[in-house]
């Protein structure tokens, strides 16, 4: 049985109706067929979404939007606020403004207390190693940091979710040790407020589905937000190096390539932009690849710093990531002690399981799935197949199998519904020709004769 | 349980050293099996069998009929290609064993362990090869199978 958590449903990629022009853009991009325009708007089926925000990057109306939070609501909802910058967020600026400058820029926002994901990052990574060293677990292991990747996994790709990662995100080991301080500190949980500084809707749906403990996250901030704010302050900020415990390992996670550099020697494969990791997952399902120990894959070009809401161009601040890396060299090492504190506490330990979605299937009685199947094969024979969107549906497949679904018609092809109408207008033309009997004698005549003749005289067809 | 009707069946034809398209039909039964509902351990294994089997064709022979056909309770899968056949089917079974060329090891195949994955991910698996004419594997895939557990390690 397929459990269904309230949260499955939330989705942070929305529509805004006024905008859409229900031109076809979005529905050909989406990865997972997720969008149909219906009555001249676009809708996006919530069971399929994996909140990539692929929509949101190509519709050219801005008609898709993240649902975040807005930060001045945020910071009033708790008395002891805590911000949590992603690794993509430093790599927005220009590298001479330092990771310690741009906490500082958090607390003169307002938060009380930063801890950096990119820390988070660099505490799984040593944990992803010893995972990795594991006999036994099943290869390539795909890495979970990046929501959308995990949920395409869970929907289109339902036999590798044994393979993905079982550990939590660097977010969720941020967000819990960063909790758990605030409390040694004295501060009541409920007092407490944690927020993400997010590149992308994914990650503010992962919020939303923070489990209800120490791992709670209260809100999901935009990186776009949070940049104008600091840039309008760019010449206030003071470089606090307290503040910061990341290095390299962890901020290199900001782009692709980062998980991999963080582990040790080994054959990984990195891949960047959701329409190459289908491809390479593929492959994985074909059992190639299995020579390969780890595979890092981020629904962004790029990585996180590709993510929607981001504000640079991510081949800039992807310059800007590997001078970040230069910049801090120096690994901070979990003490012995703190490392045992965090494991005993299940900081690492993944919350929500990995969880195959059977939505791809048609029936759920397989006898009836194969039947529909080749229906829509014999639908597919009838349609053009020029997959150009003009019927609603991303490609001609696609209509076929909402047609299946009960949720298309055929005719919804305007190619298909032109020639039903020739058709029929043919024959409303041939009917029009035809005279009632009433009004000619002779024809009515003939035809009552003809059809004597063929009543009784069948087989002599030969005259 | 031989005798039970197919619920569905389809034959697609493989194009020897045609890269390009080579994993397309594998990918199809992928997507046949999925919409279907099948258990996903279930089609992981079929897919990496039929993989390994369309390939083989794709690389050693020059052209093949590749027939999956479903019943109530299992998935049955022929390929029948007109190539050199095999001549030592004991030998070529061991792995690390190929007689693929370097420009194909080069596109990352020929580690050699092709048949020896498509005996641990299928129930049944039978070969005939006729040498200078050609190789036909049969390979069943129980529903009920007590591999659907057990990861495939290549
Ligand atoms: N359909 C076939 N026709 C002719 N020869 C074949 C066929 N299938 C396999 N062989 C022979 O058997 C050998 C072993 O096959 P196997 O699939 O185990 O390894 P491979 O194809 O060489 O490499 P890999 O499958 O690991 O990429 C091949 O190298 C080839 O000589
Ligand atoms: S790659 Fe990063 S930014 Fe893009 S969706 Fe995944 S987690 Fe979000
Ligand atoms: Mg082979």
């Amino acid at each position: 049985m397929v459990l269904k958590l309230r949260s499955d449903f939330f989705h942070s990629v929305l529509l805004d109706e006024e905008k859409c022009k229900g031109c076809t853009h979005c529905i050909r991009r989406c990865p997972v067929e997720a969008i149909r325009v219906k009555g001249g708007k676009a809708k996006i089926d919530e069971e399929l979404c994996i909140d990539c925000g692929e929509c949101i990057r190509t519709c050219p109306n801005h008609a898709k939007y993240a649902q975040t939070d807005s930060m001045d609501d945020t910071l009033q909802r708790f008395k002891y606020s805590i911000a949590l910058p992603a690794p993509a967020f430093y790599p927005q600026f220009q590298p001479n403004i330092s990771v310690g400058k741009l906490l500082d820029g958090l607390l003169k926002l307002g938060f009380h207390e930063v801890f950096e994901v990119a820390r988070g990052a660099e505490i799984l990574a040593e944990e992803i190693k010893k995972y990795l060293s594991l006999k036994n677990i099943p290869k390539p292991v795909i890495s979970s940091a990046c929501p959308a990747v995990v949920r395409l996994i869970e929907e289109k790709f339902p036999s590798l979710t044994g393979t993905l990662l079982p550990l939590d995100t660097p977010l969720g080991i941020a967000a819990r040790i960063a909790r758990m301080r605030a409390m040694e500190k004295g501060y009541r949980s409920e007092d407490i407020g944690v927020f993400f500084v997010t590149p992308c809707p994914a990650k503010v749906t992962e919020v939303r589905q923070s489990s209800d403990d120490v791992g709670r996250i209260d809100g999901a901030i935009s990186i776009s937000q949070v940049y104008s704010r600091i840039m309008n302050m760019l010449d206030e900020l003071e470089e606090q190096k307290s503040l910061q415990f990341s290095s390299w390992k962890g901020i290199g996670w900001a782009r692709s390539g980062g998980e991999q550099e963080s582990l040790n020697e080994g054959e990984y494969v990195a891949v960047d932009g959701i329409h190459d990791v289908m491809s390479v997952f593929e492959k994985i399902e074909m059992g190639e690849l299995s020579g390969i120990l780890y595979c890092e894959a981020q629904a962004c070009v790029g990585g996180c710093i590709g993510g929607v809401l981001a504000v640079q161009n991510p081949f800039l601040s992807k310059v800007n990531v590997q001078q970040l890396v230069k910049r801090y060299p120096e690994y901070h090492l979990l003490d012995d002690r703190e490392g045992k504190e965090l494991v005993r506490e299940g900081v690492f330990r993944r919350r929500r399981p990995f969880q195959a979605r059977d939505v791809l299937k048609l029936d759920t009685d397989y006898r009836k799935a194969l039947e529909k199947y080749q229906v829509i094969e014999h639908i597919l024979e009838n349609l053009p197949g020029l997959d150009c969107g003009a019927c609603g549906s991303p490609t001609c497949r696609a209509l076929a199998e909402d047609v299946v679904r009960e949720k298309a018609q055929e005719i919804d092809c305007p190619f298909l519904l032109r020639e039903k109408m020739l058709e029929l207008s043919r024959e409303i033309f041939d009917l029009a020709s035809k005279v009632p009997q009433t009004m000619n004698e002779e024809r009515g005549k003939q035809t009552i004769e003809s059809n004597q003749d063929s009543g009784t005289a069948t087989g002599e067809s030969g005259s | 349980m031989e005798n039970r009707d197919p619920l569905f069946e389809v034959s697609r034809e493989i194009v020897g050293a045609d890269f390009q398209s080579a994993g397309d039909i594998s990918g199809e039964v992928k997507k046949i099996l999925l919409q279907a509902g099948f258990p996903p351990p279930f089609i992981r294994r079929i897919v990496i069998a039929a993989y390994e089997a369309e390939m083989n064709v794709v690389i050693h022979a020059f052209k093949g009929i590749f027939t999956t056909v479903i019943y109530p309770d299992k998935v049955h899968i022929v390929i029948d290609d007109e190539g050199p056949g095999i001549p030592d089917l004991e030998l070529a079974f061991q792995e690390g064993y190929s007689t693929a060329p370097p420009h194909v090891r080069e596109l990352g195949f020929g580690a050699g362990y092709g048949l020896s994955n498509m005996r641990k991910c299928s129930d049944t698996l039978k070969i005939d090869s006729h040498v200078g004419e050609g190789t036909r594997v049969t390979m069943d895939f129980l529903v009920k199978s007590q591999r659907d557990g057990a990861e495939v390690e290549k």
